[in-house]
């Protein structure tokens, strides 16, 4: 069945991403993070829809696709703002700072 | 066995995707993620959903990672320097990443069984066994109507119009990146 363990991997590999993205200061690696979170709960859907039948990988499937819509246009976002900044550095990023 | 299998793989998840937030340079970074992606399909495959190991690999692991490679060696990233936040930050980091592993981990102990349990001393509440469906569902599912079409039959009947409603936002995101990669933004 593996559904304990299965939701402690999710955890684990959620709190990781998390210390990813507060470690981190390129936006690419950043972006990456976000990716291991996603992924860390499209495991706990699967591991959840041994018990409550398929509608777990449908959310999986939505999720997948929400990844991949963002990663389109964060990546489109960062190759915009690296032609204005020749960096990816989030702290040379202060646009919105009021 | 299966238990075997998914503790080896399990452990390789959780030491690729400590390297990918640790390593310095973004591609060797982007590795380590395909690594963990690749494990948690082999992952998906244990826990009976093997249709989503499949696009676990093709979408996560084959489009979106190759996109994010394209795009670090795009810019040129490849021999960047440490980008670590400093020390104070790394400690605050650590006891927030911390205190949430904790928590969720706390919280993966609540089985069915034991929510179950603890909704039945509730006069309140109806019979838990209508609430949580015992057993494999998902299993005796694939099994009466093969992998693919335990996933199909609920994607095109239940959830059929937010799956049309995913193609909208697709559009959107293809619109969306064209517009901000063009040249004089």
């Amino acid at each position: 069945m593996l559904l304990g363990p299965a939701l402690a991997l999710s955890a684990i590999l959620f709190s990781l991403g998390v210390a990813g993205v507060l470690l981190r200061r390129n936006a690419i690696v950043l972006f990456m993070c976000i990716e291991l979170m996603l992924n860390a709960v499209n495991l706990s859907f699967v591991a959840l829809a041994q018990l409550h039948g398929a509608s777990g990988h449908v959310m999986v499937f939505f999720v997948m696709t929400v990844a991949a819509a963002e990663a389109a246009v964060g990546l489109a976002i960062i190759i915009g703002i690296f032609r204005h900044k020749q960096s990816v550095d989030l702290g040379n990023i202060n646009l919105l700072r009021g | 066995m299966t238990e075997v299998v998914f503790y080896i793989f399990a452990a390789i998840a959780v030491l690729s995707a400590a390297l990918c937030i640790l390593q310095r340079s973004p591609m060797v970074s982007a590795l380590w993620l395909v690594s963990t992606m690749c494990s948690l399909a082999a992952i998906y495959v244990l826990l009976n959903a093997q249709f989503i190991a499949a696009i676990q690999v093709l979408v996560y692991a084959g489009a979106i990672m190759v996109l994010f490679l394209f795009v670090i060696m795009l810019l040129n990233l490849g021999d960047a320097g440490s980008d670590l936040r400093g020390p104070s930050t790394v400690a605050a980091t650590l006891v927030i990443a911390g205190l949430l592993s904790v928590e969720l981990l706390a919280l993966t102990r609540y089985t069915p069984r034991r929510l179950a349990n603890e909704l039945s001393q509730w006069p309140t509440f109806t019979d838990p066994a209508t609430v949580f469906v015992a057993g494999q569902v998902t299993q005796q599912e694939s099994a009466a109507r093969g992998v693919v079409g335990a996933l199909a039959a609920p994607l095109f009947q239940v959830y059929l119009i937010p799956f049309e409603i995913t193609s909208v936002l697709l559009l959107a995101a293809i619109v969306g990146a064209v517009v901000l990669a063009k040249r004089n933004v």
